[in-house]
């Protein structure tokens, strides 16, 4: 095993309170002393700051950018228009996401985020096209919540300005950073590209404002998970299709027609005849949280499904699950039972999310 | 009364053959907040190392497995409804079981405040 890396803000995160782990590699903080319950709440009400500097930053630059990008993703890029972000994956021959990511478009290149477990595999992935791959070492920090609006704002002004999925280049503080509405929590909120060298300075700029709290990697699975949205490695992987999973919606119109993207074949086909199984949400009736594992049955005791992500939810006020179930039995409403150490534990099919995004569009 | 600790961080409040049984604080703080408690009966008899409960947290299952052999004599139902009471009140009001200790000669192989102070050093 190799050392695993730090970021920019270690330091600041171990000087906070901040409860490390290694995570894909990078140690990261769990949580600081607010808990996970509380930051969670924080970023709900007002505002939150994570750190996803271990995310990959790649810089895609040449000839027909969008068009190549095609080639790899089944979303639009060609018609994506500057200072817009789309959320896409690349599909694999057979139809399976391999990851997801945020494509960006700015005037003569493009700009993807990537999971940070993911970073080396799509980075050669994307250097399988005829384009210049850069990667870029700079922080990232995300500031998530009704508040990131007054927080960010209060130092870059024209941030205010950006809608859900704009991306633009600001001024932050005398240098040029790029900053793009959109994250990871179901809340309104932004991502913020630092150099490294500034990453400590500027955060604990932001933390000035009283509404701003740090939150970790603890708070960002739990909204993730609230919200609906899809963890690679546990909701979607190189087996489950973007039809099952349920990301028709990031394949825009011309290329579910089209196809020219890996693995359009089964794609296509599913979304002609519907998937066999299809992710859901899955609310316990109890108390007991069902995580990641737990099968899924129905009534008469058959296995119809497996939760992919699972755990409490502290603005829902219960338990909160995903999952994938037979395409029968996927219908909101429909109970199921969920098998918690070896009790079959009733609970409800519904649809996502489970809290209301809060998208500022 | 003498209390006692564990090295799955429970600790033991023992008044003869009887004992109250919790998880320490610093259980508790290592767990997060704890969302989910599930419990035993009363009558229910368990050996040493035998599941005897689940804490869930924001974080994590945990089981709470039994540091002696006896049986439940009241089980602390309240944290069902209440289980973040384990994080406010872990060595107090959020016991988890009344027990009645089989064999009080286990107790030996318990560690005492200051052993279990060093024991989490």
């Amino acid at each position: 095993m190799t050392e695993p890396q730090k970021t920019p803000l270690y330091d600041l995160h171990v000087a906070l309170g901040g409860k490390m782990v290694d995570f894909a590699g990078w140690l990261m903080p769990v949580n600081y002393a607010l808990g996970v319950a509380g930051e969670h709440k924080q970023c709900r009400e007002k505002a939150a700051l994570f750190d996803v500097s271990h995310m990959g930053q790649v810089g895609l630059h040449g000839e027909d950018v969008a068009a190549k990008l095609e080639t790899l993703c089944p979303s639009a890029f060609t018609t994506l228009p500057s200072g817009k972000s789309r959320y896409t994956f690349f599909t694999n021959p057979e139809g399976g996401i391999m990851d997801d990511l945020i494509v960006s478009a700015a005037d003569d290149y493009m700009f993807a985020v990537v999971n940070a477990s993911m970073r080396e595999q799509d980075v050669a992935h994307l250097k399988t096209l005829d384009v210049e791959v850069i990667e870029i070492d700079r922080s990232l920090i995300a500031i998530q919540g009704p508040s990131a609006e007054a927080v960010v704002s209060a130092i870059v002004p024209e941030a205010a300005e950006l809608k859900f999925m704009e991306t633009g280049l600001f001024d932050l503080l005398g240098d040029e950073c790029r900053i793009s509405r959109l994250g990871y929590t179901g809340e309104d909120g932004y991502e913020i590209s630092l150099p490294n060298e500034r990453a400590v300075e500027i955060t604990q700029k932001f933390l000035e404002h009283p509404d701003l709290e740090m939150a970790g990697l603890g708070a960002r699975d739990s909204l993730r998970l609230e919200a609906g949205l899809c963890l690679y490695g546990n909701d979607i992987d190189n087996s489950t299709s973007p039809v099952e999973a349920n990301l028709t919606w990031a394949m825009q119109k011309r290329r579910r027609e089209e196809g020219g993207f890996p693995g359009a074949e089964r794609i296509q086909r599913e979304l002609a005849d519907g998937p066999s199984r299809r992710l859901v949400g899955i609310k316990p009736e109890g108390r007991a949280p069902a995580r990641r594992g737990v099968e899924v049955a129905d009534k008469n005791g058959n296995v119809i499904g497996a939760i992919s992500s699972g755990g409490f939810g502290p603005t829902y006020g219960g338990p909160v699950s995903m999952g994938y179930i037979a395409e029968m039995f996927a219908e909101p409403g429909t109970e199921v039972d969920l098998l918690i150490r070896g009790k079959a534990m009733p609970a409800t099919i519904i649809k996502l999310p489970f809290v209301q995004q809060n998208y500022k569009r | 009364m003498t209390t006692y600790y564990s090295e799955e961080h429970e600790w033991l409040e023992v008044d003869g053959d009887t004992a109250t049984l919790g998880i320490t604080k610093h259980a508790a703080e290592a767990l997060g907040e704890v969302v989910f408690v599930e419990l035993k009966e009363a009558g229910d008899t368990f050996d040493k190392d035998d599941e005897i409960g689940v804490v869930e947290s924001v974080k994590a299952a945990s089981e709470l497995y039994a540091p002696l052999a006896g049986e439940i004599a009241e089980a602390n139902t309240s944290l069902e409804d209440n289980p973040g009471s384990v994080n406010e009140d872990p060595e107090g009001n959020a016991w988890f079981y009344k027990i009645k200790i089989a064999d009080v000669s286990e107790l030996e192989s318990l560690m005492d405040e200051a052993a279990y102070k060093a024991f989490i050093a």
